[in-house]
């Protein structure tokens, strides 16, 4: 048997990916993420009678705050695990990435094991997220000066 | 000849170790429990030193033996530079040899000792070997604290820790022969897919055993396989079938034994300690099964060469029990 005909061999017994049912479970839960979170920023405004960009900023900080808490406290990856990308994509993902990778590092020194490893999942998001703002700034002087 | 024969080697004694969520799954006679994956150490690798002396230990005590009775002690594991296994040798006054074929590791282990206990070289050895979950996933895949994401076809590695005494004098197990499996690239690039790299060196081990030791599939009452999966389990008994025609009908897969289908461990038990936690706890306890083939099955990737997208070669070994 070859490498192809054993590649074929493995798709048949491959168990397949529900994608129709991830998705909607994704939206449904990013959804309700999205919907407390602007809830949040409605109820930053009326209290504290700010703008929205403000309320915004601050809703950030409380999101980053409250999922970075969680998982200290140890619940937020079992959540993630079961909310899969619904979790996983807003800022919500993010801090739980650099938080968990410190906790899991802490005990390796805090520039040999925290320091080094801090970003080792955002990382990637950090680069290319500041790389893909650049290039759109960019566009955006270019086609509207 | 890649099939040797073995003169006198038994196992004597067998001493298992294992997680709070292995505790939980199918098999109940396991000899020490964890009650979290801390094991009273500060952390996971730690915790995982902590249980392998912990079985050499008792492996030691219940036998009335001390460390100058020993002629070898044989250590594996799956973190970097089999380093659980080397900590754990330095905590005992024992000639040690470290050994890696990832899940293979055990069946490893029993053929060097073997060998050693034929050659009249060695009349005592102890074979050492440990998984820990949370170390494996911290080793292989994501920070423990992340909670990643898992596709379908993923094991979950079993936590655990077995000790084996092998002498050359006649207990109720023999170990009669092996075979020593190749490395097979099958071109699997997929590290979350570790039954479909190992299945085609099962599969070839197999076949090169019974051809070398001129036996039919019926001569054993009972093949064991590693820790293939359900998935690898599928691929494994399907190309038997089509690439060397052999319908094999009396097989259990250690994968699939350990943990029950509630317990969310996606496509089954595996890590070096799933086959051996299988083979003494459930199939030589159970005492049906005279004459076993155990393979044990391993997936040799490392995270950097899996980022590089090469094939993952698989290896499989293969040991032939008889119980008297």
């Amino acid at each position: 048997m070859n490498k192809d005909e054993y590649q074929k061999l493995v798709k048949k017994h491959e168990p397949r990916e529900d994608k129709l049912h991830n998705t909607i479970y994704a939206f449904l839960i990013g959804g309700t993420v999205g919907f407390i979170v602007e809830g949040i920023i409605v109820l930053l405004m009326n209290i504290y009678n700010i703008n929205r960009v403000t309320a915004s900023t601050w809703t950030c900080l409380i999101v980053i705050f409250v999922s970075s808490l969680f998982t200290a406290l140890g619940f937020f990856d079992n959540w993630m695990t079961k909310a899969k990308a619904g979790l996983l994509l807003p800022t919500t993902g993010f801090a739980h990435s650099v938080s968990s990778s410190a906790l899991d590092y802490k005990k390796e020194g805090l520039i040999t094991g925290l320091g080094a490893n801090f970003f080792k999942l955002a990382g990637s998001v950090i680069l290319y997220g500041i790389l893909s703002a650049f290039i759109l700034a960019i566009v955006k002087v270019i086609i509207s000066g | 000849m890649a099939s040797k024969k073995f003169n006198n080697v038994y196992i004597k004694d067998n001493v298992s170790i294992v997680g709070p969520l292995e505790s939980e799954g199918l098999l109940k006679n396991y000899d020490l429990l964890m009650d979290d994956y801390y094991y009273g150490e500060k952390t996971f690798e730690q915790a995982e030193i902590k249980m392998q002396r912990q079985v050499v230990n008792n492996l030691l005590q219940h036998n009335k033996l001390t460390d100058s009775k020993i002629d070898l002690l044989i250590g594996g594991d799956l973190i970097n530079q089999i380093s659980i296994s080397s900590y754990n040798a330095s905590l005992f006054r024992i000639p040690y040899l470290g050994t890696y074929s990832a899940c293979a590791t055990y069946i490893e282990e029993l053929i060097i000792g073997a060998t050693f206990i034929t050659a009249k070289l060695a009349k005592n050895v102890v074979a050492v070997t440990s998984s820990h979950n949370l170390n494996a996933e911290r080793q292989f895949r994501y920070p423990v604290e992340y909670g990643a994401i898992k596709k379908h076809t993923t094991t979950f590695t079993t936590t655990g820790a077995v000790a084996t005494l092998l002498t050359n004098e006649p207990s109720h197990i023999k170990i009669e022969s092996a075979t020593i499996g190749k490395a097979l690239d099958m071109g699997v690039k997929d590290a979350n897919n570790m039954g479909a790299v190992m299945a085609p060196a099962a599969a070839e081990v197999l076949n090169t055993h019974l051809i070398e030791m001129k036996r039919n599939i019926n001569y054993y009452d009972l093949i064991l396989t590693g820790d293939l999966g359900k998935v690898g389990k599928d691929i494994f008994l399907d190309m038997l079938n089509k690439v060397y025609n052999i319908n094999l009908k009396k097989y259990m897969d250690a994968g699939c034994e350990i943990y029950t289908t509630n317990q969310e461990t996606y496509a089954g038990a595996s890590g070096p300690v799933a086959l051996p936690l299988v083979l003494f706890e459930r199939v030589l306890s159970c005492k049906k099964y005279k004459k076993i083939l155990v393979i044990a099955t391993g997936s040799l990737q490392s995270v950097q060469l899996a980022n590089q997208k090469l094939g993952i070669p698989g290896i499989a070994h293969a040991i032939s029990l008889e119980v008297m």
